[in-house]
């Protein structure tokens, strides 16, 4: 295993006592790219920064790669690569300075491990000597992540990497994860957007300290155990209002153009839309969906 | 070894491209050196006061050319009646009053004695005593040339001499003062701020998850800040020694030795300080208040220590800008050698040795 977490506890004393982390157990293959989803505050970071030996569990063990989290602390820090969810380089620094300093400080060269980081650094040779910090969002994460690869780590971590950045960067670092997991490179990633879930091999949607469960997208969404409906009408407010008072419906989301709706067991979808259109809707589609992944997490949370 | 470097480099590109902090930190010495020279003083010149003159004699006119021939005084008026001293000392006209008797020259002939009154403004009583004691200097000074034309059998003269400092310039004692307040400044501040700078941007978080050992990261944050002190240190001598004619009477090199222990020990401190805080305001705060406010109070610049209340001199001992200011005052300014700051020198290697002690010692190699 690449990644083993057993029983991982973590609380922080301030003004109350908050529980980061409950219990957490899971483990990565080599190889892997391992999605953590969840929203902002269910414990992401505190959990990267557990496995990236910055800070200490009251409880559990971990092992990066073998080693142990807390006794091995050194040598984890050599072989792994770490991006935090904060930009952290130096806004000071060129393009190029930031990437030679962490090169360096690694004991390493640009040169010696450009094919890992050529496809990203490509993008940012056009600004090679711009200040890190005039870049734009998508740029400063492509500088991180080059910064992150640049000793050609075992394990990478990377925690929101896409947050803040547009649809289209988004898409093209989950094709950059995909490239790097081709050269062997075990990835744990982060992030609080479930259509990026679809992208990793398996995944674990944590909330308030917890794993709601662990599985692949696709196991994920076959355990989803009622049908799924798409409703639609031409008033979406009112129809949602009326779907949530409605004694057979058991959730109903909004998810862009349509509500997805969870029916209690042997309730036949054509009564819904009967009684939608009694109440004066018009226009009223009921229909069988596939769940995504959002509906599996929003389903876990309710449960 | 080429991390250790290329931090040190990296770490020269955050102080040199940030103009306005560098402008700061070099233009401060340079401006205190200048404000102190000039502008600041507590020499005292060219002091306006009035002589109300009842004998109008011989002597008393010689004297009052006397006194106003000295660089230190400066006649504004001259009065009529006794009625005039208050009224000329409120409205500040004159800062004191010197009043010659009658028949000033005749008593002083006949009965070799005669009274000359000081009416002075207490409002100040440091400068009332010093135009006191000059005023006193320079009528001993006349009364030994009236006695020598009288020439009386027994006489002793007094023979003063300042030594070091013949002059009495003020800038013998503020240029090592400003030394050691600009270098703990520098130092311990900004050291201190930077290394916070960089747990509060985060980059720590990275630095950390490095295999560079996060104490280089430190310790090689700090030698940029050596260099760029040793670099204003000269700045301050150049401009002390060409502007204000303060001599380096001792040797040039055991100055910079003493001076580069004095930086390693504050260096270690502002290391310390950055150990205990995770916010640069509240670094910049400590090193403002917890060490410019000692630096100046106990260093014996600006207030000597002799004269302080002993738990206040007990106190001073542990602030090492005492014992820096005191080297090299003895260096600079008397000449003396190794032999002489021996206490000092070793008390600074204390400082040093104990500041990096407990910052290591208090170093965290986690976030938390």
């Amino acid at each position: 295993m690449s990644i083993q977490i057993e029983n991982i506890s973590k609380s922080f004393v301030g003004d109350r006592k908050v529980s980061a982390l409950q219990n957490i157990s899971f483990q990565v293959e080599p190889g892997k790219i391992f999605g953590l989803i969840g929203p902002d505050g269910a414990g992401k970071t505190t959990l990267f920064r557990i496995l990236t030996t910055l800070i200490l569990a009251d409880e559990g063990q971990a092992t990066v790669q073998k080693y142990d989290v807390i006794k091995d602390y050194q040598k984890i820090r050599r072989i792994v690569g770490y991006m935090p969810g904060k930009f952290s380089l130096y806004q000071d620094l060129s393009v190029l300075e930031n990437l030679k300093f962490f090169a360096t400080i690694f004991g390493t060269t640009i040169d010696e491990n450009y094919n890992l980081i050529k496809d990203i650094y490509i993008q940012l040779e056009p600004f090679r000597d711009r200040k890190a910090g005039a870049l734009s969002g998508g740029m400063k994460q492509k500088l991180a992540l080059c910064c992150a690869l640049v000793h050609r780590p075992e394990v990478l971590f990377l925690d929101e990497p896409t947050t803040g950045v547009d649809v289209v960067s988004r898409a093209e670092f989950w094709d950059m994860l995909k490239r790097l997991q081709t050269k062997g490179i075990t990835i744990l990633a982060s992030t609080p957007y479930m259509d990026e879930a679809s992208m990793c091999d398996e995944i674990a949607l944590i909330q308030d300290g917890q794993i709601l469960s662990i599985n692949t997208p696709s196991g994920l969404i076959s355990e989803f155990d009622s049908p799924l409906y798409g409703v639609s009408a031409d008033d979406m407010y009112n129809v949602m209002n009326d779907l949530r008072d409605h004694t057979s419906v058991v959730s109903c989301n909004t998810f862009g153009a349509e509500h997805h709706v969870q029916l209690k067991p042997d309730i036949d979808p054509t009564v819904i839309r009967k009684d939608l259109e009694k109440s004066g809707h018009e226009n009223v589609r009921v229909e069988l969906i596939t769940p995504t992944i959002e509906d599996c997490f929003m389903n876990l949370m309710q449960q | 070894m080429k991390q250790f470097w290329a931090f040190v480099k990296k770490e020269w590109y955050h102080i040199s491209r940030d103009y306005r902090t560098l402008l700061v930190l070099i233009g401060m010495p340079i401006v205190q050196i200048l404000i102190f020279g000039y502008a600041l003083s507590n020499e005292v010149k060219n002091t306006r006061i009035a002589i109300l003159d009842f004998a109008g004699d011989s002597y008393s006119k010689e004297l009052t050319d006397k006194i106003e021939a000295s660089r230190y005084f400066e006649t504004v008026t001259y009065l009529r009646s006794m009625n005039e001293i208050d009224r000329s000392l409120r409205s500040g006209e004159a800062k004191m009053v010197v009043v010659f008797p009658n028949n000033f020259t005749q008593q002083l002939v006949h009965q070799h004695e005669s009274q000359l009154q000081l009416v002075t403004d207490g409002s100040n009583p440091n400068l009332s005593a010093t135009l006191i004691n000059y005023i006193n200097a320079i009528t001993r000074d006349f009364q030994t040339r009236v006695i020598n034309e009288v020439s009386l059998p027994y006489t002793i003269h007094v023979q003063t001499r300042m030594m070091y400092n013949p002059q009495l310039l003020g800038a013998f004692t503020f240029v090592p003062g400003v030394i050691a307040l600009v270098l703990m400044l520098i130092c311990t501040m900004m050291t201190s701020v930077s290394i916070v700078k960089e747990k509060e941007l985060g980059n720590m978080e990275i630095l950390l998850v490095s295999p560079m050992h996060p104490l280089a990261v430190v310790f090689s944050k700090a030698v940029p800040y050596i260099g760029l002190s040793v670099g204003i240190l000269s700045i301050i001598l150049l401009l002390s020694v060409f502007l204000l004619g303060v001599p380096i009477s001792g040797s040039i090199i055991l100055l910079y030795v003493v001076s580069l222990i004095f930086i390693i020990s504050a260096l270690a401190l502002g290391l310390l300080i950055s150990t205990i805080t995770n916010s640069q305001q509240v670094a910049m705060m400590i090193s403002l208040m917890g060490l410019m406010l000692p630096t100046m109070m106990f260093s014996g610049f600006m207030f000597p220590i002799e004269s302080m209340p002993i738990p206040l001199q007990w106190i001073s001992n542990i602030v090492p800008a005492k014992w820096y200011f005191f080297s090299i005052q003895s260096i600079m300014i008397k000449g003396l050698g190794m032999e002489a700051i021996l206490k000092e020198f070793l008390t600074l290697c204390g400082f040093a040795i104990f500041f990096l002690v407990l910052s290591v010692r208090n170093f965290k190699v986690r976030m938390a």
